[in-house]
């Protein structure tokens, strides 16, 4: 035996273990909300039933943190995009010697567990809320979509950040010299180019604010969502309604995910078209054309 | 609420602090006349540049830093009944650390043993979860990143994105539905006849391990596979042309190579377990160490807030630390750890 096949044995070996790890036990978890006994259990498989998903529906708690759960969550992506997106253009024009300590801030709730996020955002809400006269406004939905836009939002920033990466400002100049306002230049220009990144920032922010359970169990007070309701639930006991919402929720995320790729890649396939016909173009272009367009071409935002 | 000196402190400080940076770009931009970059306003346009400052303002200021601010605050005071907060009780103290090291608020004689040993039990485990994690993704990353057709790596992409997004909660469950004393693992083995009575795999903290390694599995993976990817080729070849073993290889033209993504995803995995709250509730036994839940029974069993929130500053330095000797460890830079 070669030593070559034996590499490919264990390399082989070693996919099978890593997916079966990564798969195995969602798999089991499935298999568990199709069987009768009232204990998740996959073997003996005594009979195929759908109670379980039936039981979910009756479920009004849990029903009522689903809805909560969408309304932050949309709340979330109206709050968290535009300010990812400040942040981003802020990041891109900030005075160089301040731009140290401004990443450092904005980047530092990526690196801080949700839980600390959480208990700050009760601590200063409650007590800024009872001195502004505000009660009304100490709730947990409006808490949790503070907590989670927090880092959310420096989610989104990165994203936006790789995005500008690639702006070109001819554009803008071009605009600008043909007697567009600033305003305008952000709107008809800026915003236009940022497009795919508005899009994957709204999905990812959705998505993470969904299936946040650290911060938003802090923040949301007296309130429920379908996290810190299905977390009760574990704690409660197995049972496999359990296995039965996994099952939904996965089959929910997962759906969005892939539509999510499906249709990032479609936007990719695009942008590479339009660029292959820009650069066809160009090279139609007089060579004094060309080396005015590479000149703007260096000055791209600067990161 | 609390002393009137610290409050302002609190919002003013922030606020002098990009006044001063303010100033200094104006004093800068002055010294090099009117050649320099246009001005904010200017550039933006007036309508964009409120926007942006009122966005990047609330953001930075309301949501991260006096937030923040407010709870450092917040630790060093005594729990209080709301009536009293701001009166003659309403003292600085380190009541609630005390109690973090001695487990009473005044007794210095006896050590809190068992928050201490929490504290150390969730640091230690999560840097090992941190290096086991390095270890399963390394070669999956490396094959996707330079040896597998491109056809395959998109194939196995999809694979990995799949499971990404599905809840903590959901993994933790499913680890119970395997390790639980009537679970999977333990029918199976029963089954066979290799054991008699189940093994208690929940209060053996095995589960609580393992699901957490599975939970950040994925974290680690993306950062180091897109490190991996973008190395050239040649550099390996030019190594193995020099006659280097493979592991030669491995440790010192790849790992190097990576490190910035190796750094991304230690970081983060570290952060998510040490702060990791649903999979110890779930997955832990009665007898469970972990920090997490500790600093959640301040608030909802002790609700006792303050000491809740010195918990918590003693979890976030921890992550601050790890952070800091990962930046010098790997030597890299802030910036390419969060991206």
């Amino acid at each position: 035996m070669s030593s070559r096949l034996i590499g490919r044995l264990l390399l082989g070996f070693y996919l099978v273990l890593f997916f079966a790890f990564l798969f195995g036990p969602l798999l089991i978890m499935g298999i568990t909300a199709f069987n009768t006994p009232s204990y998740p259990q996959v073997w003996p498989f005594e009979g195929f039933t759908l109670n379980w998903f039936d039981r979910l529906f009756a479920d009004r708690s849990l029903m009522e943190g689903l809805n909560n759960s969408f309304l932050i969550g949309a709340f979330v992506v109206l709050l968290s995009v535009p300010l990812g997106l400040a942040g981003a253009i802020v990041m891109t024009q900030v005075y160089s010697r301040a731009r140290g300590l401004y990443y450092l801030v904005v980047v530092s709730p990526v690196l801080t567990p949700g839980v600390i996020i959480g208990i700050s955002t009760v601590i200063f809400w409650k007590d800024v809320t009872q001195w502004t006269g505000a009660q009304s406004l100490f709730n947990g939905i409006l808490l949790a979509t503070l907590g989670q836009a927090t880092f959310i939002s420096a989610y989104c920033m990165l994203i936006f950040l790789s995005r500008l990466q690639r702006y070109d400002r001819v554009q803008e100049e071009a605009a600008l010299d043909l007697g567009a306002s600033r305003t305008q230049v952000f709107f008809d220009i800026l915003l236009p180019f940022l497009r795919p990144a508005i899009f994957s920032a709204a999905v990812i922010a959705f998505l993470s604010s969904f299936e946040n359970y650290n911060t938003t169990t802090f923040a949301i007070l007296a309130n429920k969502t379908l996290t810190t309701v299905l977390a009760g639930r574990v704690r409660q006991g197995m049972t496999p309604a359990i296995s039965a919402l996994a099952v939904i929720i996965i089959a929910i995320t997962v759906a969005g995910a892939i539509l999510y790729e499906i249709v990032k890649a479609a936007e990719l396939r695009k942008e590479t078209a339009r660029e292959r016909a820009a650069v066809q173009g160009e090279t139609a272009q007089t060579p004094a054309n060309v080396s005015t367009a590479q000149h703007h071409a260096g000055a791209a935002y600067p990161l | 609420m609390t002393n009137p000196v610290t409050i302002a402190a609190i919002f003013l400080g922030p606020l002098l602090v990009t006044l001063f940076f303010v100033l200094l770009s104006k004093a800068e931009r002055r010294r090099l006349g009117p050649s320099g970059e246009p001005g904010f306003f200017q550039r933006n346009g007036a309508p964009v540049a409120i926007f942006l400052l009122a966005a990047v303002g609330f953001w930075a200021l309301f949501l991260i830093v006096f937030p923040q601010l407010y709870m450092i605050d917040y630790s060093f005071h005594p729990k209080l009944p709301q009536i009293k907060r701001g009166g003659p009780d309403d003292v600085y103290t380190l009541e609630n650390y005390r109690y973090f090291l001695f487990g009473s608020t005044r007794d210095t004689s006896h050590w809190n043993t068992t928050h201490l040993y929490a504290f150390w039990i969730t640091i230690f485990v999560s840097v090992l979860i941190t290096i086991a994690n390095f270890a399963i993704c390394y070669p999956l990353a490396f094959y996707m990143g330079q040896v597998a057709r491109p056809g395959v790596v998109l194939r196995l992409m999809l694979l990995l994105i799949i499971p990404y997004w599905i809840n903590e909660i959901l993994r933790a469950f499913a680890f119970r539905v395997m390790m639980g004393t009537g679970g999977v693992i333990n029918n199976i083995l029963m089954a066979t006849g290799l054991i008699h009575d189940p093994i208690d795999f929940l209060g053996l903290d095995v589960a609580l391990y393992s699901g957490l390694t599975y939970a950040y599995l994925l974290i680690m993976m993306f950062p180091l596979y897109n490190a991996i990817e973008s190395l050239d080729r040649n550099q390996i070849e030019a190594a193995r042309d020099l006659g280097a073993p493979w592991w030669h290889i491995h440790l010192f033209v790849v790992m190097p190579y990576a490190k910035p993504g190796i750094a991304s995803g230690a970081t983060l995995v570290f952060m998510l377990c040490a702060g990791a709250l649903a999979a110890p509730l779930i997955l832990g036994g009665p007898k469970t160490l972990w920090f997490t839940p500790i600093v959640y029974d301040r608030f909802f069993q002790a609700f006792n807030w303050p000491q809740g929130a010195a918990y918590a500053l003693i979890l976030l330095s921890a992550c601050m630390a790890f952070v800091l000797l990962v930046m010098r460890l790997f030597k890299v830079r802030l910036s390419e750890i969060a991206r």
